[in-house]
């Protein structure tokens, strides 16, 4: 008895032999996307959030006995100017004044701090009219740097930015 | 001798567990990433040593952008405020806003103030599609007649009556100082003596005298 059918398939005649596919699919593409969207993603995000920097203002007062004392040997005045440069003066003279630039301010103040008493010494900036907000909050985080907690932010006066002029020409500064 | 026989690796490695972490990692990226508001006006920040997080709530901030021109923004969330900050300079400067023009500054982000109280009116009638490109004057801070700021804050001073608020400014590096001066004015006419200036961080310089307490009270490395 002949029940194969004849060829050598074990299966019936007209029986194909079903491909058996694997369920596997190769991932590789799949996790070279994943990573490039991950750099992708940790490339384009700004990490930082911005900081803030805290400025107390002090009240304006016409009253004498509300004004800070101020020495005159314990004060330096700072200008920052035009072109990142900053002027200083010792004392409460601005003809004495002396420039400068951001790099070389700290040790000013530095060396003026070590040379005066700690509870007297105050810093006075007075930004002139050239200067840009950059210049102002450098100077600023200048004091924070130094550790001076005493510092003021006043206006210039007429004259003083007169004696700043009269510098930067002396030094040709346009 | 019969040859030592090397099994036949297969070079295949199984992808399924890296794809399951690279894709958890995507989502957790996605999730986590915060996106920033696409932003009108450019402003570079100057860099300071100040490690204290600007806050994001209850803000009225102050842009001073690279020509120094001033404009004012408050906080998405602080409707309320918005509200009653647009009617107290409404009926301050007598501008006759309609409603729907206060609601373009209450509801929308993109209406930012950046125009005297004159242009007001019109700036805040204008369709959204139109503000794009739109060069604005910003608010008059530097002449001291005539420092627009003052009723600014002074209205949102009122409004935000209870909660802190807080005083943000952002100025660019090359904004020059008499708009910022403008700005210290008008903080100071309002009593608004403490305020905040956004700042990209750095850290403190090595030997310098605060690098030296950071060192000492450890809280934070210099590298």
């Amino acid at each position: 008895m002949d029940t194969s059918g004849g060829g050598g398939h074990k299966k019936g005649p007209g029986v194909k032999k079903a491909k058996k596919l694997s369920t596997r699919v190769d991932l590789t593409p799949m996790v070279d996307l994943g990573f490039l969207l991950i750099t992708f993603f940790i490339f384009t995000t700004t990490m930082s959030q911005p900081t803030a920097m805290k400025l107390f203002l002090p009240k304006d007062t016409d009253k004498p006995d509300e004004q800070n004392k101020l020495k005159e040997s314990a004060a330096l005045t700072v200008m920052p100017a035009k072109n990142n440069q900053v002027y200083y003066y010792e004392g409460l003279d601005p003809t004495k004044i002396q420039s400068s630039n951001f790099k070389a301010i700290r040790d000013v103040i530095l060396d003026k701090k070590r040379r005066t008493d700690a509870k007297d010494f105050m810093v006075i900036i007075k930004c002139t009219q050239d200067a840009t907000y950059k210049n102002t909050v450098d100077i600023l985080d200048e004091m924070k740097i130094d550790d001076i907690h005493r510092f003021a932010l006043v206006d210039i006066t007429p004259d003083e930015y007169k004696i700043v002029q009269l510098t930067e020409a002396a030094n040709g500064i346009k | 001798m019969p040859r030592a026989k090397i099994p036949r690796k297969s070079t295949n490695i199984d992808m399924t567990a890296m794809c399951d972490v690279a894709f958890l990692l995507l989502s957790f990226f996605i999730l986590a990433t915060k996106f920033k508001p696409p932003e009108a006006l450019t402003v570079v920040t100057p860099s300071s040593v100040s490690s204290k997080i600007a806050p994001d709530a209850n803000v009225v901030l102050v842009t001073m952008d690279k020509d120094g021109k001033v404009y004012l923004s408050v906080s998405d969330k602080n409707t309320g405020e918005k509200q009653s900050i647009i009617d107290e300079i409404n009926t301050a400067k007598n501008l006759g806003l309609s409603d729907a023009e206060k609601a373009n500054f209450v509801r929308n982000p993109a209406y930012f103030v950046g125009v005297p109280f004159t242009q007001l009116k019109s700036y805040l009638g204008k369709a959204q599609d139109q503000l794009k490109g739109l060069n604005l004057p910003g608010i008059p801070v530097k002449d001291s007649t005539n420092n627009e700021m003052i009723d600014w804050i002074r209205a949102a001073v009122g409004a935000f009556q209870g909660t802190k608020m807080n005083l943000l400014v952002k100025g660019d590096d090359a904004a020059k100082y008499p708009s910022f001066q403008g700005l210290v004015i008008a903080f100071k006419k309002n009593d608004q003596l403490k305020f905040q200036m956004v700042t990209s961080p750095v850290p403190a310089p090595a030997g310098s005298e605060l690098w030296k307490v950071q060192q000492a009270t450890g809280n934070k490395s210099a590298e």
